[in-house]
């Protein structure tokens, strides 16, 4: 079976992105099927070792939605959310990985277009630079 | 404590590309402090090796590993079958710990995944900072608690030199001058008479230039007798 | 006397000295010292010849000593900590003797990171303070700093550098009384462009008594250029140029002349202040003004000796 649906995993934080997501859900946004969304408690939970197992495990791109740094439910969380993102996306980088398929978004709860066009960006990522396995990626 | 930083990680990925079994060793001392290879650093690094070999197509067998103090060998003997049964071991210790397990197990292949730096400590939170160098002499009492052999970066005795600027250090303008930092310190305590005295040339061969040192406790050493005593009860 | 240099002499006498320098090439050509050395040969008492200054590879100090002094040049060699340990230093303070060599600036030296050698392992097994302190040693009592005693110490004037333009400036004058303490006949001193600030230096040294027992060359560098200027206030560590005279150079017509012209000016204002015995001429890149210099700031002629 050919599985040609590139896996996408979000993490959102239960605050600002889970209410962004929510409020696109009601307002009818879409965003791509192949977009699976991991809730945590605050977007600085999540730690670096998260998202690497996420791309281990089978994703092919992986993203973080946090609140607005100035705006952050837990004060500092989605600062260190970004943190994370950005340390993982060097390591990764240097092993030859596209920087592109990693990446932290702030949302504010009454974004309807943030989390969607979170979502819809690192699906076309995933899409564009193809799975991550020997044959798949960018040229 | 001792501070070193993980090579960069495509430089580790070409190390241990041609082994089928590799064993990550990490540490919970100095390398967990500095955030080099402790518990989360060894287990990050083999995640991230294996999203390479997803993407590759490798196949690779990793065991991520830690143990208490690398450089002592009770406690690496704790891991000796993972060292024993894996093809390569990549060390994330600091290299007293990669040394103690290829001094142990000389028939093992044990590559560095540290690159190892200094004695030094934690100035905030992610910033370690050099303190000493190990001269084997020190003379910080002469200097207010500042080391000038390690801090100031031509390792004057009787510093400042005339690069001083604003008490910044002309090697790197980020730096504190430390003969800047001494004589505040000494006119804090008003002990600036420490430092007027010309301060003599230093005798470096209690340091590394004296060659490889060896510190010997007598009284902690086990004679002969009570070795055997000790093998005869293993 | 303590080496009988023509520098010791002119200070000895009373008489205000004038040290210039010529920078080594960077190549095994001698021809550009030589060059220098006939051209500036009656301008000043001494050349300083630079010791790898700011860490880059060079014809080294006392080979081009040996060479200027082939035209009737009298040299100041300079050996920075550096590059080498007290072994090579020793040793090549009894080679500069026997070459002839008689003054000897001791510095600690720029380090390698600004030269062109920024991976090579530096030494500092001593600072400009502990060199003075064993250079004097070695000329008066010919004794090592490991304590054997050598027939025939080297005959040398001592001197050194001292910078109150770096931080912390209120130690500056107890540095240099370290120096003098350690054995310096003579200093010599960062480029000076903020006039007030090394008056204060210089009461503060009068204060301790080191005018009497030291002789100051106060160091003056002629600028070309605004751009000049600039870099030397912000990239040049340890250097203070005011403002004011960084705007003297932006707003006059010819740059090089208004250059040479406030050197002038400061050279006229140093022989005026009490404690100073001398100027040191760093015409970096512009050896060929140093006669110029001279002869305009009334430095002329030298004196000369039997």
């Amino acid at each position: 079976m050919t599985e040609t649906r590139p896996k996408v995993v979000g993490f959102c934080c239960e605050r600002h992105a889970m209410d962004s997501a929510t409020l696109a859900a009601r307002s009818g946004k879409e965003w791509d099927a192949s977009v699976r969304i991991v809730t945590v408690p605050c977007s600085g939970r999540v730690d670096g070792l998260h998202l690497l197992k996420a791309f281990e495990d089978g994703a092919d791109a992986v993203f973080v939605v946090g609140c607005l740094e100035k705006n952050c439910y837990y004060d500092t969380g989605s600062i260190e959310g970004r943190k994370r993102v950005d340390h993982v996306r060097s390591m990764l980088a240097d092993l030859g990985i596209e920087k592109e398929r990693i990446e932290m978004f702030n949302a504010a709860s009454t974004n309807a277009w943030a989390f969607a066009e979170a979502a819809n960006r690192m699906a076309e990522v995933a899409k564009r630079l193809g799975p991550l396995e020997p044959g798949g990626g960018s040229k | 404590m001792i501070v070193a930083k993980r090579k960069p990680m495509g430089d580790i990925a070409k190390m241990v590309a041609p082994y089928k079994k590799v064993a990550v060793i990490g540490c919970r001392s100095c390398v967990a402090i500095c955030l080099a290879g402790g518990e989360k650093e060894v287990k990050m690094t083999v995640s991230a090796l294996k999203v390479r070999n997803r993407k590759e197509g490798r196949e690779q067998q990793f065991e991520a590993l830690v143990v208490e103090r690398q450089c002592e060998k009770e406690w690496v003997k704790e891991v000796e079958d993972k060292v024993k049964d894996a093809d390569l071991v990549l060390s994330m210790a600091c290299s007293l710990g990669a040394q103690t397990i290829a001094d142990m197990y000389p028939e093992k292949i044990v590559f560095p995944g540290l690159d190892t730096g200094f004695f030094g400590v934690p100035e905030e939170q992610g910033v370690w900072s050099e303190k000493c160098v190990g001269c084997g002499n020190c003379i910080i009492h002469l200097t207010g608690g500042i080391c000038p052999v390690a801090r100031c970066a031509k390792s004057m005795l009787n510093g400042p030199c005339g690069g001083s600027s604003n008490g910044h250090c002309e090697v790197n303008l980020e730096i504190e001058c430390a003969w800047y930092a001494i004589h505040e310190r000494l006119r804090l305590q008003k002990r600036l008479d420490l430092i007027e005295a010309v301060m003599p040339p230093k005798d470096w061969s209690t340091g590394h230039a004296g060659g490889r040192r060896t510190y010997v406790r007598e009284d902690a050493r086990l004679t002969q007798h009570q070795k055997k005593g000790k093998e005869g009860a293993q | 006397m303590k080496a009988g240099s023509n520098l010791e002499k002119v200070l000895d006498s009373g008489q205000f000295a004038v040290t210039a320098e010529i920078g080594p090439p960077q190549s095994a050509n001698p021809a550009p010292l030589t060059h220098h050395a006939k051209m500036l040969r009656g301008y000043a008492d001494a050349f300083n010849l630079t010791d790898n200054q700011t860490a880059v590879v060079r014809l080294s100090s006392i080979a081009s000593a040996a060479i200027i002094m082939r035209e009737d040049v009298e040299p100041v060699i300079q050996m920075t900590c550096r590059d080498r340990n007290r072994i090579a230093l020793q040793s090549d303070l009894l080679g500069a003797s026997a070459l002839g060599i008689r003054n000897v600036l001791c510095l600690t030296g720029d380090h390698q990171i600004f030269g062109n050698e920024k991976g090579a392992k530096n030494v500092f097994d001593f600072d400009s303070v502990t060199e003075l302190s064993v250079f004097n040693t070695l000329r008066t009592e010919g004794k090592q700093v490991g304590g054997e005693v050598l027939k025939d110490p080297p005959k040398v004037y001592l001197g050194c550098a001292e910078n109150p333009f770096a931080t912390p400036y209120e130690w500056r004058g107890a540095r240099l009384a370290k120096k003098v303490a350690a054995g310096a006949d003579f200093v010599q001193t960062q480029a000076i462009f903020d006039m007030d600030m090394f008056e204060k230096w210089m009461d503060d040294v009068r204060g301790r008594g080191l005018d009497k027992k030291v002789h100051i060359l106060a160091g003056v560098l002629p600028m070309k250029t605004a751009g000049a200027a600039r870099y030397m206030k912000n990239k040049v560590p340890g250097m203070i140029v005011p403002d004011h005279v960084i705007d003297r150079m932006k707003n006059a017509k010819d740059s090089k002349e208004e250059g040479i012209k406030l050197c002038i000016e400061q050279i006229e204002h140093l022989k005026t202040i009490k404690g100073v015995h001398g100027v040191h001429i760093m015409a970096v890149m512009w050896e060929d003004m140093v006669p110029r210099i001279a002869k305009e700031a009334g430095l002329l002629p030298r004196p000369t000796f039997e």
